[in-house]
């Protein structure tokens, strides 16, 4: 809908970092709910040959499908910005009564120099929603971190089947800019 | 409303089930996961006793990842209703192995037998077209139901959507087992897939 503050001439790298790291995993479905933050990794995701990008009308939706994916025998990630982690919430029941394993990657809105007031709620309980939930939550703020808190995250929901979000600060991202 | 000619709900999942050969089924949080156990417990029957509105979620993700065999999502019109969206979804990913049959008694009978959207609003045979899942049918007689439990087996020719009118009567419960992580395991141990 609107450009971030960090367009096309200074693209991060941090995307591709995560690709790499769902590749890596043998991650096949990843269902998203798009946000600006997601952009550039929902780009690599739609073009890769491994991997199926799903849009969703909204992100319980791909709580659900992580679930089917599993049972038929893939692995999964959930992207979406924290807004939408809200709609997920009665969804998230069955990840520890089904036992699938859940990552999802959630770019935060409502924090560090955010402009639309309508954000900060939901923002401000991003991780105690997880956190109640049952889901581990772990966090990457700088460019620089963002392999190693992958790698971490996709290896205990992977291999240890510790449900587990990584909230991809908006310091990392950066502030949504408004302009008329 | 006619009510004449109403289908009953456990010959419909019976005649859905009766020659599943290698079909994975979702019966949705309900009356329609009782149903889906009434007609025979199965290793690939996925029983959900929540999640309301994730049934056809399921069956999209379970049949993404597993284009060779027929998937079929079994469930109720609440339960469908609650997730309406998500035929959306599937219209967009058009998995040709995907079936969705709603069994729709127009009511939540799991909770008083409350009127539903689809006594005499929602149709969700429409919706389901509208959203680009382009075989839906409305079904009222059992030999419908019987087409449509052939056409499942065509796994090159969805998505396709049923929903079935069944008549009202509460019947007793036939409770399949309500332990998640058995079921999933024992859908992937069928499938071929060893525990983690």
């Amino acid at each position: 809908m609107h450009a971030r503050a960090d367009a096309a001439d200074t693209a991060p790298n941090w995307p591709d970092d995560i690709f790499a790291t769902l590749q890596r995993f043998d991650v096949r479905q990843v269902p998203y709910v798009p946000d600006a933050g997601h952009s550039r990794l929902i780009q690599r995701v739609l073009s890769s040959f491994t991997m199926r990008g799903i849009a969703l009308t909204t992100e319980e939706e791909g709580v659900a499908l992580l679930a089917g994916a599993w049972a038929g025998g893939q692995r999964g990630v959930l992207l979406m910005q924290s807004s939408g982690v809200g709609n997920c919430i009665n969804m998230l029941s069955l990840i520890p009564i089904l036992r699938f394993p859940f990552l999802t990657l959630v770019t935060m809105r409502g924090e560090w120099g955010e402009f639309n007031p309508w954000q900060v709620p939901m923002g401000s309980t991003t991780q105690g929603v997880f956190e109640l939930s049952g889901v581990k939550v772990l966090r990457a703020s700088h460019a620089a971190e963002v392999p190693v808190v992958l790698e971490a995250a996709a290896a205990q929901a992977y291999n240890a089947l510790t449900p587990t979000a990584v909230l991809l600060s908006q310091r990392l991202i950066g502030a949504k800019v408004f302009t008329k | 409303m006619n009510k004449a000619n109403l289908l009953d709900r456990r010959q419909v999942v019976s005649t859905l089930l009766a020659n599943r050969k290698d079909v994975v089924a979702i019966g949705g949080l309900g009356a329609s996961t009782n149903d889906m156990c009434a007609a025979g417990d199965h290793a690939r029957n996925f029983y959900l006793w929540g999640g309301m509105g994730g049934a056809a979620m399921i069956g999209l993700g379970l049949a993404l990842a597993q284009p060779q065999l027929p998937v079929l999502v079994i469930t109720g019109d609440g339960e469908m209703l609650m997730g309406m969206g998500s035929l959306a979804t599937i219209g967009l990913q058009k998995p040709a192995n995907l079936s969705i049959a709603v069994l729709d008694n127009e009511a939540y009978g799991e909770t008083g037998g409350q009127t539903s959207h689809t006594s005499s609003a929602a149709d969700l045979v429409g919706i389901a077209r509208a959203c680009g899942i382009n075989d839906s049918r409305a079904v009222t007689t059992m030999a419908e139901v019987e087409a449509f439990a052939k056409a499942v087996h065509d796994i090159s020719a969805g998505p396709r959507f049923a929903n079935v009118k069944i008549d009202s009567a509460n019947l007793e419960r036939i409770l399949p087992t309500r332990d998640g992580a058995y079921i999933v395991n024992r859908i992937r141990a069928d499938l071929g897939f060893q525990p983690i």
